[in-house]
């Protein structure tokens, strides 16, 4: 069984039909990514799975168990964890207090401190701006925090939304190879991204949407070498 | 010439308009006249001579900070000049009003206040120099002042402060303690008939200094740890014994105050627990609410419905039967409210709030519910609360109501903005949408700071009802909202100490200086806009508020543009 699975979702915004027929599926251990123009669905996608747009038909299973019926609060408790489009950090909060936001379902103190451990340990930097208000970032470092938040919910599968939008390309790097990481020490990861090339770089499997339909779907790799993926997405 | 290419000389003039505008708008609104018969120096300085006087010395002191310390001289000239505008300003207020009638357009442009701002002069031509002159040398002054080391400029200024101070209290220590054996010879030797005596301005004045000094002093000395090496037992001493001590001074303070400042405190605290309710809906939560009046209302006609022995008597239980009710009430109507302003934010949940207020007055006003509560002639004859034979009958009995309720309610605040509940809240806050991406649920945490913020509320107007012995439905206007919000932002929203610090400034300071009572709305505007412009984060910040509204520290704004993220991005 797949951790998770949409099937045949369609959503609206009132009378827009923004996803129509949407199938996909997310294996344990993998990094699906889905990747598209402005306007294809991609963040209508995970704001279904989130629980923020309930869709019309059609289903979203973890691991079988359907998820529309959760509220979005719930569905965050099910350990299907968003790292926000444009990273939304706590600006006034400090680097700490957002992290320790990031675990605010859990009881567990204990593990907590040991999760923080382990994002300072992936995000150096954040450790050191421990106690800096978050707004004083720079964008780099709000897209580490944005993560490393979502990490301290001890996610099953990571939801992330564009983490390279706006940022230098060296920082993009950085986050990529991030991602490469976490997915090695096994996280699930379903990532959207308009730059195709990076996604499809880091990913096992893609899908490419177009106005709200999966128009290809396969391995990452395959996809990559696909002249209509090239022509549209990768610049020829 | 030199000078007049320096764009400070039109700093100055500027500045000397605004001083003008400043003293013509107190003049003609009355202010001065109105404070003129409070003596600060007896038979020298009166409190609306004091009004005229501020603008020139602040102008002057503003004008002195536009200049380096290089340049003391033309910094004082810079005052001078200003004082001088603003001096001529006012003069010109006083030809014009002695040549010609201004009652037509100003009411207050009255022969009486001529006749403050002649300052005992014989002709029109003196008194005129004399306004003129006067507004330079006390801009002079106030440059003088700003110019002066910082030790000696704030002992001035703590001097003058502390004369002052004590000159407008002069009227209210003698009610208070005009009775007392031991305060005679301290009002002997301190006031004369109006008005501090001179040997009371040297001795106030010194005071003044010496804490200063004293503050300057304690100020610089290295802080020692103490607490850290005191041993957990010994503070836990500390602890009771600093609870203790300030019971007992809470127990005998308004037997030594007496009625008249008892009943001001009572007002105040009143105003305090429904401070520290709305600072939980708005300065915890985020919520802005505008109608919290309306849960006042229902704790105090609940109260009355409940317990009033006079002609609309129902039950006629006893105040603290009632008063649980009274809570519950208002805790139910703040989640009655909450529900259909769930998916509402900002501005929009101001006006529905706003709405939500007055329907509760209206409806208190309303013939329907007259039967009941009382229509416009409202509900009388509360009664007291009482334990045993022990009544809370006088302004001094309330006042222990009063303190177990701030007591109460402060306690509960503290610990709720400690809790999960308080996390949840600050994360709402700052940003719903991803609040609720961390698992927050959203309804039941606003509902939760609604319901709070109401239930204090209720309480409040419980100990409102019983103080006053009667319900009017004009008593739960719109103002006390405003007030409500307007002193939570003065102290420092999200802070509970200033909460304390905004009441006894907005409500405390206009219930003892009766003058200032018809400014009261004037002197609101005045010190929220001022407070804005100069201290944003209010006296006594909470630490969050502090870091959005001051000094951000070492921002990196080289990488890339802010993240902005609307709701809906995309389709």
């Amino acid at each position: 069984m797949a951790l998770l699975e949409l099937e045949n979702v369609h959503s609206y915004y009132g009378n827009i039909h923004a996803l129509k027929g949407i199938s996909l599926t997310v294996e344990q251990g993998e990094i699906v990514t889905l990747i598209g123009a402005n306007g294809a669905g991609k963040s209508t996608t995970l704001k279904t799975i989130s629980g923020i747009i309930d869709p019309r038909k059609g289903s979203v299973r973890l691991e079988g168990e359907d998820l529309v019926a959760y509220r979005a609060h719930e569905v965050v408790s099910k350990g299907v964890i968003q790292v926000p489009e444009g990273r939304r950090i706590f600006t006034r909060l400090t680097v700490r207090e957002n992290l320790e936001m990031g675990a605010f379902l859990r009881n567990d103190t204990q593990e907590i401190k040991k999760d923080l451990e382990w994002v300072f340990s992936l995000f150096p930097r954040l450790e050191e701006r421990q106690n800096q208000v978050g707004g004083t970032l720079s964008g780099g470092e709000q897209q580490m925090l944005a993560t490393g938040r979502a990490l301290m919910a001890r996610p099953r599968i990571l939801l992330m939304d564009e983490p390279s939008m706006g940022l230098a390309p060296v920082l993009v790097d950085l986050i990529f190879d991030t991602i490469k990481d976490l997915n090695e020490q096994g996280m699930t990861i379903l990532l959207v991204e308009q730059n195709a090339l990076l996604a499809l770089d880091v990913a096992d499997r893609g899908y490419v949407l177009e106005t709200g339909m999966i128009t290809l779907a396969g391995d990452a790799k395959e996809l990559a070498a696909n002249p209509q993926v090239k022509e549209a997405y990768l610049g020829g | 010439m030199t000078q007049e290419k320096k764009p400070t000389w039109k700093d100055a003039i500027q500045l000397g308009v605004i001083g003008g505008v400043l003293v013509l708008f107190v003049s003609l609104v009355g202010m001065v006249q109105a404070f003129d018969g409070r003596y600060i120096i007896s038979e020298t300085l009166t409190l609306g001579q004091l009004l005229l006087f501020l603008p020139p010395l602040i102008v002057g002191y503003i004008s002195a900070t536009r200049t380096d310390a290089q340049h003391r001289v033309s910094g004082i000239l810079f005052g001078s000049v200003s004082g001088l505008v603003t001096g001529a300003i006012l003069a010109a207020l006083l030809l014009l009003g002695s040549a010609i009638n201004l009652r037509a357009m100003f009411i207050n442009a009255s022969p009486e206040l001529m006749d403050i701002l002649m300052f005992g002069q014989e002709t029109l031509a003196v008194a005129t120099a004399v306004l003129v002159i006067g507004g330079a040398l006390l801009s002079v002054l106030g440059a003088v002042i700003r110019l002066s080391p910082p030790l000696i400029r704030s002992a001035i200024l703590s001097g003058v402060s502390a004369v002052i101070i004590m000159g407008i209290m002069q009227e209210l220590l003698k009610i208070t303690f005009g009775g007392r054996d031991w305060y005679m010879p301290i009002d002997d030797f301190l006031y004369e008939q109006k008005g501090l005596s001179w040997m009371g301005v040297v001795v106030t004045f010194l005071l003044g200094v010496a804490i200063s000094l004293w503050r300057a002093r304690s100020a610089s000395r290295p802080k020692k740890t103490v607490v850290k090496t005191r041993s957990r037992e010994r503070q836990r001493y500390v602890q009771i014994g600093s609870f203790v001590l300030g019971a007992i001074l809470l127990l005998i303070l308004p037997q030594f105050l007496g009625p008249y400042p008892s009943e001001i405190l009572n007002t105040v605290g009143i105003y305090v627990i429904m401070g520290i309710g709305l600072n939980i809906v708005v300065g915890y939560a985020g919520l802005l609410d505008l109608g919290y009046v309306a849960f006042f209302a229902i704790g105090a006609y609940v109260v009355g419905v409940l317990t009033t022995t006079g002609s609309l008597a129902t039950v006629m239980w006893s105040w603290w039967l009632a008063l649980p009710f009274a809570v519950l009430v208002s805790l139910l109507a703040g989640v009655i409210l909450g529900i259909p302003v769930l998916k509402m934010r900002g501005d929009y949940l101001a006006i529905v709030t706003l709405g939500f207020g007055e329907i509760i007055r209206v409806v208190a006003l309303s013939n329907w519910l007259k039967p009941y509560i009382g229509g416009a002639q409202g509900i009388l004859q509360v009664p007291k609360p009482q334990i045993g034979d022990f009544v809370f009958k006088d302004p001094e009995q309330i006042f222990y109501l009063v303190a177990i309720g701030i007591g109460i309610v402060a306690f509960v605040a503290f610990r709720l903005r400690d809790a999960r509940v308080g996390r949840a809240w600050k994360a709402l806050r700052e940003d719903e949408d991803v609040a609720e991406a961390m698992g927050i649920n959203l309804v039941n945490t606003k509902l939760l700071a609604f319901a709070t913020g109401a239930a204090f509320a209720g309480l409040s107007g419980a100990i409102f009802a019983t103080k006053l012995g009667s319900i009017f439905p004009h008593s739960f206007n719109l103002i006390v909202s405003i007030n409500v919000l307007s002193l939570i932002i003065v102290g420092g929203i999200g802070s509970i100490p200033g909460v304390l610090v905004g009441a006894f400034m907005l409500v405390g300071l206009p219930e003892l200086l009766r003058e200032f009572a018809d400014y009261r709305m004037l002197m609101y505007g005045a010190l929220l806009v001022v407070m804005m412009l100069v201290k944003p984060e209010g006296f006594i910040p909470e630490k969050t508020h502090k870091a959005e509204l001051t000094d951000r520290g070492d921002v990196d704004f080289d990488s890339e543009i802010e993240p902005i993220a609307p709701a809906i991005t995309e389709i």
